[in-house]
């Protein structure tokens, strides 16, 4: 008797048979519901392949007029890829120096833009640690408190942040203190929610010893929860202070100061080299933060409690 | 003296334990035995108040401890101190603050946000930390240490809420032998030399005969047997662990103690 043989082997087979047809089944219409759903949301949108096939092509074009100059008004551009005109001066079209002339004002305005980072960052994470703990389920007895605060976070983050902006413009005047406030307020929503989940996840036995020797709710989330999820709310944070650095560029569009103002007048006037300046920039500093926080990370975290 | 009266607590329509009723003398040092889900973390969690009874009342002095909340609930809480099988501490702390969370009840809630302790705080949990053998891992983080130095670290703690009763849940359940016989002997030490009332929650039965001079015995909820460890006999345990037609207990099957000869090899 072979072990296909088996009685107990059929009855299992038959039985799981039986599941994975089930399961397979269900795999398919979901499959096909999604498939669905991707083909009317795009007729909806006009995301149509042959709208995208002509527009492909056409991506480049903008790099190509970064590289091109026209020797004399109205004639044929013609390319440039030199390193001796690429590095040939101000008054030289096209090359570094005439893409960077403002540097000066750029960088100020950067640095203005990343510390409204920093300081909506700050805000954001401050009023998230608070509000996270009462709107944790797991961690609360009443429900309305966690009713109360989940709606407060949703309010918070599902308004966009350009319209935060200019609801703030008004009151607060065109500056980074409307635009500081507008993403603090977004911040606060969106990590409130991560903190949530990370308290919901947070090991229960900790909390419990705390809470066995008389603590209070207030010494339970100190002493039991914070220690554990603190590494997490410090990673959120910090992925929250790349997000707020192209935020708050974006912010400055609506007058809330910053690069962005700066980078709106640029796309406004067509001023392809100053746009391509300004957007290098900021993906110069992206990177730069990203490497920071890493090191952030590896070298506080593990020791933090 | 504490006093369970009629004591009941469901979850859901089951009933974790039901209608117990013991009543426990200052000093004694008490073994509850039982299957799994019988309901003798559920009996600790109760007193401790951990968790809220469905039925019954517990009394302590006079006063009904089922009826305390804030403050005075805290309070009892720290006076009935709980040590747990998981040991329940948090691993991201160090040692010493870890032990320094006995006091929690006690400090103002300032202090508790900036995680401030006084010198004399300090000076308690060194003590505690002595006494059982680990002050110079006092600033260890505390999942830097093994399973046995955790658990004398939770009695620390314990022993830093200065309680009247010492729960002790399934203490020596995910113990090797020889930390295990320290965690038991240190309980014993805590018993006999502070007058601290213990009652601990054991799985193996040379265990509770060995260190209790009385022993509870439940099964689905209910107190079967409550008596001296000599009056634990075949019928009894029987009632307690076995299911009809199950064959004999052996207790040296189920034994993590190390018999005697392999201790004093171990001690030389």
């Amino acid at each position: 008797m072979t072990a296909l043989d088996d009685p107990a082997w059929r009855l299992f087979e038959q039985r799981f048979g039986a599941l994975r047809r089930a399961r397979q089944t269900e795999t398919l219409l979901t499959f096909a519901a999604i498939v669905l759903l991707f083909v009317a949301a795009a007729v909806w949108t006009d995301f149509l392949p042959d709208k995208v096939a002509d527009g492909v092509p056409r991506i480049g074009e903008y790099f190509g007029k970064l590289f091109t100059i026209e020797p004399t008004r109205g004639a044929e551009p013609v390319g440039v890829l030199s390193l001796s005109h690429l590095f040939g001066g101000v008054k030289q079209p096209q090359s570094v120096a005439y893409w960077f002339y403002r540097i000066d004002v750029y960088v100020a305005l950067l640095w203005q833009t990343i510390q409204m980072a920093i300081l909506a960052t700050a805000l954001g994470f401050a009023a998230a640690f608070a509000v996270s703990f009462p709107a944790t389920r797991s961690l609360v007895g009443s429900g309305a408190a966690v009713f109360v605060t989940r709606r407060c976070l949703e309010l918070m983050r599902t308004v966009p942040q350009v319209v935060l902006a200019f609801i703030l413009v008004w009151p607060f005047g065109i500056g980074p203190l409307a635009g500081i406030l507008a993403i603090a307020i977004h911040t606060t929503g969106t990590l409130g929610k991560l903190f949530c989940e990370l308290n919901e996840n947070a090991e229960r036995g900790p909390v419990d010893g705390i809470r066995a020797t008389g603590g209070s709710w207030l010494a339970q989330m100190r002493l039991g929860v914070v220690p554990q999820v603190m590494p997490g709310f410090l990673s959120y944070a910090l992925l929250r202070f790349e997000i707020n650095v192209r935020s708050s560029t974006i912010i400055g569009f609506v007058g809330a100061g910053g690069i962005g103002q700066e980078l709106k007048r640029v796309i406004g006037f067509n001023i392809y080299e100053e746009v391509s300046a300004i957007v290098i920039l900021i993906l110069l500093i992206v990177v730069a933060i990203d490497l920071a926080s890493e090191q952030i990370r590896r070298r506080f975290i593990g020791a933090m409690a | 003296m504490l006093e369970l009266v009629d004591i009941s607590r469901r979850f859901g329509d089951k009933p974790a334990v039901a209608q117990a009723s013991v009543t426990i003398a200052e000093g004694e040092m008490i073994g509850i035995i039982g299957r799994s889900g019988a309901g003798k973390s559920t009996l600790l969690r109760l007193i401790n108040r951990l968790i809220d009874p469905s039925e019954g009342k517990i009394l302590s002095g006079g006063t009904d401890v089922t009826a305390l909340r804030g403050k005075q609930l805290r309070a009892w809480r720290a006076r009935t101190a709980m040590i747990f099988q998981q040991f329940n501490l948090v691993n991201r702390l160090d040692v010493l603050t870890n032990v320094m969370c006995g006091r929690l009840y006690d400090i103002p809630a300032p202090r508790v946000l900036l995680k401030w302790f006084t010198a004399e705080e300090r000076a308690l949990a060194i003590r505690a930390l002595d006494r059982l053998g680990l002050a110079d891992v006092a600033l260890n983080r505390a999942d830097a240490l093994s399973g046995g130095q955790q658990q004398r670290v939770a009695i620390a703690r314990a022993l830093m809420q200065q309680p009247k009763i010492l729960l002790a849940d399934e203490p020596i359940a995910s113990l090797d032998p020889l930390n295990a016989k320290l965690v038991m002997d240190a309980l014993a030490d805590i018993n006999r030399r502070d007058g601290i009332t213990v009652l601990t929650n054991l799985h193996t039965l040379d265990t509770a005969r060995f260190y209790c001079r009385r022993i509870i015995g439940m099964s689905a909820g209910r107190i079967v047997f409550d008596g001296a460890p000599e009056v634990l006999t075949e019928p009894v345990l029987r009632e307690i662990y076995g299911q009809p037609g199950q064959d004999v207990l052996d207790e040296r099957v189920t034994s993590t103690s190390l018999p005697a000869g392999a201790l004093a090899a171990l001690a030389s």
